[in-house]
């Protein structure tokens, strides 16, 4: 049975890697309307979320018909494949090697290239195809965090809500704001979103082999606590590496 | 199709971006599980060994990718 620590950490996980998610698209969804209006930036992602509401419709009862067992151990592998790949770069960009994601570079560049294909009789088709790529893709990154982070234990109504808070908090930040919302510290939410994943697939592995964890659902407290020790550790080691004239900023 | 394609290669790319990191994760969780289910191994203790194994994979991972990096 589910209690306070999975719920409270379901929603959490869900939300913050929802957040990176809807940013990202809302970058290029506000480039597309500020720069060839808001008809192709709507068209495009109204159409999106239709897709995504159909994958969801025909594949999500599929996921009923698998057995809890082999439900937990194949969530579990692509959450543990998923959370380590999040994390390992929120860890090398915490270490300067890689160079923390840019919005508003993301927006000069998609607004630089609708600029150019303004002139294309084809100019709206376009912008609305690339504000439909991004809410596509990025919300197949968010459909699937949903129902790993949920349908392990039943929560996959927790982990929608937490994807809707962040959709509708950046949607309203946005609106105010009107301009990409470069200040999300993007490498610190990837950092603790890649955690919590990491931490989420080794639980549920260990509950698909039959593990029985000490503390119950507060075990996953450990295992992030472990984790997080380690990445912590392996950030401040590796910063030790790197040469002066390398490092690139670093949150 | 190209979109198609965006979207088959943004759900791979999802969950491999370093290939020896996504392998060698793979295969623990296969050592894992076999260890468990026909050798005998506790479960418990392979969930541990699972743990101690991905943390020792990301620590190789990230070592890798700094020195590559470093040149």
């Amino acid at each position: 049975m589910s209690n306070i620590p999975t719920i409270s950490s379901t929603i959490t996980a869900s939300f913050l890697a929802s957040l990176v998610e809807v940013v990202e698209a809302f970058t290029i969804i506000l480039a597309v309307g500020l720069t060839r209006g808001w008809r192709p930036a709507f068209a495009g992602t109204i159409l999106a979320l239709v897709v995504l509401a159909a994958i969801v419709i025909v594949l999500g009862p599929l996921l009923g018909l698998v057995p809890v067992e082999w439900l937990r151990l194949a969530i579990g592998t692509l959450l543990i494949l998923f959370g380590l790949r999040w994390l390992r770069k929120a860890i090398l960009r915490a270490a300067g090697f890689i160079p923390l994601h840019d919005e508003e570079a993301a927006f000069a560049s998609e607004t630089s290239l609708l600029k150019q294909q303004a002139a294309d009789r084809r100019a709206d088709y376009l912008a609305g195809l690339a504000a439909f790529k991004a809410v596509l893709l990025e919300g197949i990154e968010v459909v699937f965090i949903v129902i790993a982070v949920g349908a392990g234990r039943g929560l996959i109504v927790y982990a929608g809500l937490g994807a809707l808070a962040a959709c509708a908090l950046v949607v309203v930040v946005g609106l105010f704001v009107h301009r990409p919302l470069s200040r999300v510290p993007e490498n610190t939410l990837k950092f603790i979103v890649g955690l919590m994943l990491s931490s989420f697939g080794i639980f549920w592995m260990g509950e698909g082999l039959g593990a029985e964890w000490p503390g119950q659902d507060w075990s996953l407290v450990g295992i992030f606590a472990v984790f997080a020790i380690t990445a912590l550790a392996l950030v401040r080691v590796l910063r030790g590496y790197s040469a002066p004239s390398a490092r690139v900023a670093s949150s | 199709m190209t979109v198609i394609r965006a979207a088959i290669g943004e759900l791979v790319g999802m969950f491999i971006d370093d290939g020896a990191l996504a392998l060698a994760a793979a295969i623990l969780i296969g050592l894992v599980a076999v260890g468990v289910k026909s050798a005998g191994l506790p479960p418990l203790a392979g969930a541990l060994v699972l743990l101690a194994g991905c943390l020792l994979i990301l620590i190789e991972s990230a070592h890798r990718a700094a020195r590559k990096r470093r040149g």
